[in-house]
């Protein structure tokens, strides 16, 4: 319905030159931990540099998710002193607990090494990058929530020059309302694409300059997650648990998350593998059966759910991750892809890198030599030593765990490199996957659905925009989908954004788009690579409290 | 022709309200703040007969502790030419908030003070006409359109019974409903400029306002839980499960 072609904002952002344009030293997209990291460092490095800060979400943290158990190293080197004032939701780790699910039990196994969190803190990322968004602020960084950064600006040479931030005020056809603002385009020598999991701008970027050419196809997960008020007394602040086994099939990488901070509140999660091959396969649904296990259901009884979302992660490791740098611009954090998945750790890598950048940049003066420096620097050198734990589960989850012990015993040494696969590659036909049976329950907890859900991520778009869903090609879906994959995309997205409707104009695709989460998931799972996520109106999507 | 426009920082309208576990109010924790939507209703009238050439001056000002300057620098980035923050720690009841922005508007020499007219966290509606009334000015509430002419205004409000046009002289208080206008999004340059422009700090203490509260809040409780649905198979079933629950 709404093709590339009759996207307006494209369109209108194809004669820049009336837009006004505000100088930087450096622009950052993004004011997650690696682009707020970055932004600090430069300040503290040479405060003469001009920083700026785009965050499309309305407040900082609003739009960002994790567990999240951080590794803290990094933080005493950015801001010593930081334990003495720490973030507002930060409580050391007491005790880790790793458990194999079945069905009907639930059973204690040894925590492996990486996951071994004493010393590690439980935050909410939400509430750090808000603390570390005041500390960047105060050293004198000027940081722009409610902004998007929808397109990217270019020199004459093709480098890169900055971005433009969308429109404001357009209506769903795309014509300007009285309330339009045009937005302004920010220039600067070198962009920092801090923009996470699959950002829209990074995406092109990697595409234009082939940046991937040499490195596997990047892979996903998508993480739901809950923060929960428990009924008085339920917490153990500081308790780690995690879980894999049931209720995800064997083929299917993934697992859950406990995290109990203090007053009673825990994190509740479930992050897994999109590759997975079932297409009728709703990750929403796992989560939802995983909190209703015998042992997982009696810590919610009474309580109630505060907040809700979901946000894809990045787990292709060392293989997948594309070059960094490009003529005019770096990518830094999970917008690279430095999640360390055995860790199921990016905060820590993300902050790294970000710190490395700052000091490349005060260093060189420009994007060139940042790959090799990223690549000679202990982000890259964690992300090899575990390189082969993700991808030795293709084959599913128990020779996963027999390459994940054989590789940890080594350290990473042996002389071998499994390959990452496409995600969006690894789905089968409705009609050739035979699903088996989860003996999956009716369920009582809320969220009731998806609807409900969304309800606590406090998601608002103004209805009177573009469809920030673009479908590249919409006959896809009515013909070749929905016979062959039966329109995944209605069980892969968290939020119901994608729903097939019958109507006297026969069967169509209904997008709503004011659903989304902007997790991404769609823009990486669909298997014919139709959708095409692009940034809504600045300040829009998901108000996350505390996530 | 000086404007002063009172705003107060509230929960998002976007976020869900709700009781903090303790009982004693809402929780606020880790949760997003704005300027009350009737409140930026009236930053935009007061911008707009700013910007016709009738008004010189748009000044905003806030009552609470620091982190109302957020609200405040927001206020300056649409437009407002200064603010003031009137720092007190403690939130105030609305006879005691008439009080203190009367205190302001009468240093200020406010020839016209703009108010949402109510806040969305309290729903109060009173601070403006109590403002008025302390003032021995006119008041026109609930705005759905202002005319100034000279040393009138002429208000359309909107009342129960459909639209009300009032005439009031010159200073008054003019509370703002939701149809008056649709604020302006913030231009990206207009925030660094809000940074240079003048916001003073005052100390509620020096209002000299008196401290005398004579509303006290006894109880915060969430409004009852919905209980479960059920499903019917026809109308039949329908009115039969009313009638047995005594509905109809």
């Amino acid at each position: 319905m709404y093709g590339l072609c009759l996207n307006p904002v494209l369109l209108m952002t194809s004669s820049p030159a009336e837009r006004e344009i505000m100088p930087y030293d450096v622009v950052v997209v993004g004011a997650g931990p690696s682009g707020l990291a970055c932004a600090l460092r430069l300040k503290q490095l040479d405060p003469e540099r001009m920083v700026a800060v785009i965050e499309k979400s309305a407040e900082i943290g609003a739009h960002i998710l994790s567990g999240a158990v951080i590794e803290p190293q990094p933080l005493d080197e950015l801001l010593p002193g930081w334990r003495e004032q720490p973030p507002p939701v930060c409580v050391p780790v007491e005790k880790d607990q790793l458990f194999f699910m079945t069905r009907a039990k639930r059973i204690r196994v040894p925590t492996p090494p990486q996951q071994n969190n004493h010393g590690n803190f439980i935050v909410s990322l939400g509430a750090m990058c808000q603390w570390l968004a005041d500390k960047a602020e105060a050293a004198g960084v000027d940081i722009f929530p409610g902004y998007s950064a929808s397109d990217l600006a270019w020199n004459a040479d093709g480098s890169v020059a900055g971005v433009i931030i969308g429109d404001m005020g357009i209506n769903r056809d795309g014509e300007p309302k009285d309330s339009y603002v045009q937005g302004i385009e920010i220039h600067a020598p070198v962009t920092v694409m801090a923009e996470g999991c699959r950002g829209h701008l990074s995406k092109q970027l990697i595409r234009k300059f082939a940046l991937d050419a040499d490195s596997d196809p990047q892979t996903y997960g998508i993480g739901i997650k809950e923060l929960w008020q428990l009924a008085p007394g339920k917490g153990q602040a500081g308790l780690v648990q995690h879980s894999i086994g049931w209720p995800l099939d064997p083929d299917i990488y993934g697992g859950s998350f406990i995290y109990h901070l203090d007053k009673d509140r825990v994190a509740i999660g479930f992050v897994l593998g999109l590759d997975y091959a079932d297409p009728e396969f709703s990750p929403f649904e796992a989560f939802q059966q995983f909190k209703h296990h015998p042992s997982v259901r009696p810590l919610l009884e009474g309580g109630e759910i505060i907040s809700s979302g979901a946000r894809a992660v990045v787990e292709g490791g060392i293989q997948s991750l594309p070059r960094v740098e490009m003529p005019g611009a770096i990518l830094i954090g999970d917008g690279a892809g430095l999640l360390n998945v055995p860790k199921i750790k990016g905060t820590h890598q993300a902050l790294r890198s970000g710190m490395e950048a700052a000091e490349h940049l005060v260093a060189k003066g420009s994007a060139e030599g940042f790959d090799k420096r990223l690549r000679d620097s202990a982000v890259a050198h964690e992300l090899h030593k575990v390189r082969n734990i993700r991808p030795g589960f293709h084959k599913g989850m128990w020779r996963g765990l027999l390459t994940a012990a054989i590789e940890t015993v080594t350290a990473g040494k042996l002389p071998r490199t499994l390959k990452n696969h496409a995600d969006h590659e690894q789905m089968q036909q409705a009609t050739e996957y035979d699903a088996p049976d989860r003996a999956w329950q009716e369920r009582d907890l809320p969220p009731r659905d998806r609807l409900a859900s969304v309800y606590f991520a406090a998601t608002a778009h103004d209805e009177d925009q573009p469809v920030h869903l673009q479908i590249l090609d919409p006959d896809v879906c009515t013909t070749r989908c929905v016979a062959e994959y039966n329109n995944p995309c209605t069980q892969f997205c968290p939020a119901s954004v994608y729903e097939m409707v019958e109507d006297e104009n026969g069967l169509r695709l209904q997008i709503n788009a004011a659903n989304c989460v902007h997790c991404k998931t769609c823009d990486i799972k669909d298997p014919y690579q139709v959708i095409n996520w692009v940034t809504p109106e600045g300040g829009s999507g998901p108000n996350y409290q505390n996530l | 022709m000086k404007i002063l426009v009172g705003i107060k920082r509230v929960v998002d309208y976007n976020v869900r309200i709700r009781v903090r576990p303790d009982g004693r109010g809402v929780e606020t924790d880790g949760v997003k703040m704005s300027i009350n939507p009737f409140d930026e209703i009236a930053i935009e009238e007061a911008l707009r007969i700013r910007e016709s050439g009738k008004a010189d001056e748009v000044i905003v000002v806030s009552i609470g502790g620091d982190e109302c300057q957020q609200q405040l620098r927001t206020a300056l980035a649409m437009g407002a030419d200064r603010a003031i923050q009137v720092n007190s720690s403690e939130a105030l009841q609305p006879l005691s908030l008439a009080r203190a922005l009367l205190k302001v508007a009468q240093s200020e020499s406010a020839d016209l003070v703009i108010l949402g007219k109510q806040a969305i966290d309290d729903d109060n509606s009173q601070t403006g006409q109590m403002m008025a009334a302390l003032w021995g000015r006119p008041q026109a509430t609930f705005a759905s359109r202002v005319e100034l002419d000279g040393t009138t205004a002429r208000v359309t409000r909107e009342v129960d019974a459909g639209l009300e046009t009032i005439e009031v002289e010159l200073p008054a208080v003019i509370t703002v409903d939701l149809r008056l206008n649709q604020p302006r999004f913030v231009k990206l340059p207009d925030i660094m400029k809000a940074k240079r422009k003048p916001l003073d700090r005052t100390e509620l203490g020096d209002l000299d306002i008196g401290a005398d509260a004579p509303l006290s809040v006894s109880d915060f409780a969430p409004p009852p839980a919905r209980g479960g649905g059920i499903k019917v198979d026809d109308a039949a079933a329908l009115v039969a499960e009313l009638k047995q629950r005594g509905l109809v």
